[in-house]
């Protein structure tokens, strides 16, 4: 299953496992995208793809698209959590309204799903959850921190449950992309050389649910980048303008 | 990716222009505010000139429109969107068996750019062009209205839209019809000629039992060699060859534009006869993979730099039957002369079969395609052939010119007008106004 199906990154993810024959079921907001991707998918050979409309915020949904998920799949074992919204920093400074828009979207949407799919897997003793959050959430700073923010939140919550479910052997994945060219990133006109393909970030997602990893950066460069963004001291990273 | 993913392949001319992302093909055609004025959709910057260009105005990016719609491996039909690359088409289907109808020397086109520049490739002479096998598409105009379009629907607009260069709208997706395969390998053989009477008479020996012909000719040769060069020619493999190793080649990319030109004098006329002397026998006869006999210059990524910062110029041109072949010795005469010479000069018969395209530019006759370091004498000699193709009835490609003029133009294609007619109100190219626009 995959929610945010229609996200870029989500959309090449799903060609990889297509290739591979796989069964998919994909989960987003709008319905004619994501029958454009599932006739691709199937095109690429997944062996069967199904969708199903879905709005993040709207809670009450979750649980009756998971069990049509678990139907139409005969089971669920991988699932890849891709949704997200990344805002106008300036925007959610000035209004309360539009923050916590991007934190329900963000994280608590994303919280309520992890919930009834961690509890599902618990009980089937298997399963693997992948999801994306971002290097943003490794370090608040100023030209994105409600976004940031909202990603730290996710993958605090991702290490808790990583901790909570190994003991069942399901297995949780932390996706931490940097810069993506996607629909999300469109807006920011000078793309460097810090940007990423969506394709490039798939391949790096599927080996990290092949091997089963914990905490993935994508590209790995972005490690190292983050290792010292978290260890420079506050009082000197405050000064910072980036 | 940034700004520099917007040129064309030739680097030149170079354009200042926005460009907007079409990530779904049943949206509408992107826009913003800076975007205001004219637009052209764009592929993967492929065609060597300026059709791929809107200087001062807004390029539509239609790279992510990358999806596979249908694939029926049973009849060979095929539909995506208009940003899938031949390569993925060709990553896709070979192993069921099929193989693109026609294709030109590099995977790394759209099959939306595929259309609107009606490409050709080596299997002219028996398949005719690209546009000849497209079996329908879907063209979204700037008003929003959206036409299916095929030889019974909307027949004038598929017409014009082969060969349209983008001028006629966004072609959001194509269907294609395949060409079966038994084996991903070709039986190629390569047949060493003296001169340009030689190379005449192994294409028509070759044409009727050959799919694939082209010939690579040494331009730095003159007097008694006019001409000389190598002639390819092979056919599909068959079914035992099913299962062979694939001669596998990773690909190397040229990583930056070396400031000082590798193209001159004697780079050229050492390459051009090495690679004649190449081949001591004057016959040879090789299994390759499809790669590798398609799209040879596809191993070495971004090769276009290698002619450095002012980038390069391609002249291809066809000469129909009747003048042709006089036409052609006078034309090789002028760039042997110049010392100009080319890596690439290629020649191949192009042959009857019609294009359903109004603005096509293969007609039966020989073609002949060049490249030259961008320089002021390249220019004055590819202004020169030019005339030579004029008085010869010819034409030159727009999809590989930067620099012909508008006399020429209008010459070579006196339907522009009627073309006209068709071309989206919104749409336009730097090659477009060149051409066709007021006189400076």
């Amino acid at each position: 299953m995959i929610v945010g199906a229609s996200s870029a990154i989500a959309e090449a993810t799903a060609r990889l496992f297509a290739v591979d024959g796989d069964r998919l079921f994909l989960v987003g907001r709008d319905s004619a995208r994501l029958e454009a991707i599932a006739d691709d998918l199937r095109v690429r050979g997944a062996a069967q793809v199904a969708t199903t409309v879905m709005d993040a915020t709207d809670y009450d949904q979750h649980a009756g698209v998971l069990e049509k998920a678990i139907a139409e799949m005969d089971g669920l074992d991988t699932v890849l959590i891709a949704h997200g919204v990344m805002p106008d920093q300036a925007v959610t400074e000035q209004s309360v309204e539009a923050a916590r828009a991007v934190i329900e979207t963000n994280l608590f949407s994303v919280v309520s799903l992890l919930t009834l799919v961690a509890n599902y897997m618990e009980q089937q003793r298997e399963g693997l959850i992948a999801v994306i959050s971002s290097v943003a959430g490794d370090r608040g700073r100023k030209s994105n921190y409600t976004y940031g923010s909202s990603k730290a939140a996710v993958s605090a919550f991702l290490q808790g449950l990583r901790n909570r479910l190994q003991t069942v052997g399901v297995h949780v994945v932390t996706i931490k992309p940097g810069y993506v060219d996607t629909p999300m990133t469109a807006r920011f006109a000078d793309k460097n050389f810090l940007y990423a393909q969506p394709a490039k970030i798939a391949k790096g997602i599927r080996r990290a649910i092949d091997r089963k990893r914990n905490v993935v950066y994508l590209p790995s460069f972005w490690r190292p980048i983050m290792f010292v963004a978290r260890a420079l001291p506050e009082s000197l990273f405050k000064r910072l303008n980036f | 990716m940034g700004q520099n993913r917007y040129q064309s392949w030739g680097r030149y001319p170079k354009a200042e222009q926005n460009a907007l992302k079409m990530f779904w093909r049943h949206e509408p055609i992107p826009s913003s505010d800076e975007a205001s004025g004219n637009i052209l959709p764009f592929g993967n910057g492929r065609s060597y000139g300026d059709c791929c260009l809107n200087d001062g105005g807004t390029l539509i990016d239609t790279c992510s429109l990358d999806r596979f719609i249908q694939f029926d491996a049973e009849q060979g039909l095929l539909r995506c969107e208009a940003g899938v690359l031949l390569s993925d088409i060709v990553e896709l289907v070979v192993p069921r068996g099929w193989f693109l109808p026609v294709t030109p020397a590099t995977r790394y086109v759209t099959i939306g750019g595929a259309v609107a520049n009606d490409i050709h490739g080596k299997n002219h002479h028996r398949s005719g062009t690209f546009g000849c096998h497209v079996s329908a598409f879907e063209l979204l105009r700037s008003d929003g209205s959206r036409m299916l379009c095929s030889e019974i629907e909307n027949p004038e607009w598929f017409s014009a839209t082969i060969g349209g260069l983008g001028l006629t709208g966004v072609i959001t997706w194509v269907e294609i019809l395949l060409k079966p395969i038994m084996s991903p390998h070709v039986l190629e053989e390569t047949i060493r000629f003296a001169n340009l009477d030689e190379f005449f008479s192994i294409s028509e020996e070759s044409d009727t039992t050959f799919e694939y012909t082209v010939a690579w000719i040494d331009c730095t040769a003159k007097g008694e060699r006019l001409g000389r060069g190598l002639f390819r020619r092979a056919n599909h493999g068959a079914a035992s060859l099913r299962g062979r190793r694939s001669t596998k080649y990773t690909a190397i990319a040229l990583p930056l534009v070396p400031s000082a030109l590798l193209v001159n004098r004697l780079t050229l006329r050492a390459v051009n006869s090495l690679y004649y002397r190449n081949q001591i026998r004057a016959r040879r006869t090789r299994t390759k993979h499809f790669e590798s006999f398609f799209y040879p210059l596809d191993a070495i990524g971004r090769w276009n730099r290698m002619y450095g910062p002012r980038g390069f110029l391609q002249y291809q041109c066809v000469l129909p039957h009747s003048d042709g072949a006089t036409a052609l010795r006078e034309m090789l005469e002028a760039v042997a002369a110049s010392g100009l010479g080319s890596f690439l000069a290629v020649l191949k018969i192009f042959g009857d079969k019609e294009s359903p395209g109004l603005m096509s530019f293969p007609r039966p006759g020989v073609t002949l395609a060049l490249d030259f370091p961008n320089k002021p004498r390249a220019m004055e000699l590819l202004d020169r052939l030019d005339e030579i193709t004029r008085s010869a009835g010819g034409a030159v490609y727009p999809a590989k010119d930067a620099r012909m003029s508008r006399e020429s133009y209008q010459a070579y294609f006196p339907q522009w007008e009627e073309f006209s007619r068709f071309i989206d109100p919104r749409c336009s190219s730097s090659f477009w106004r060149r051409v066709t626009g007021p006189a400076e």
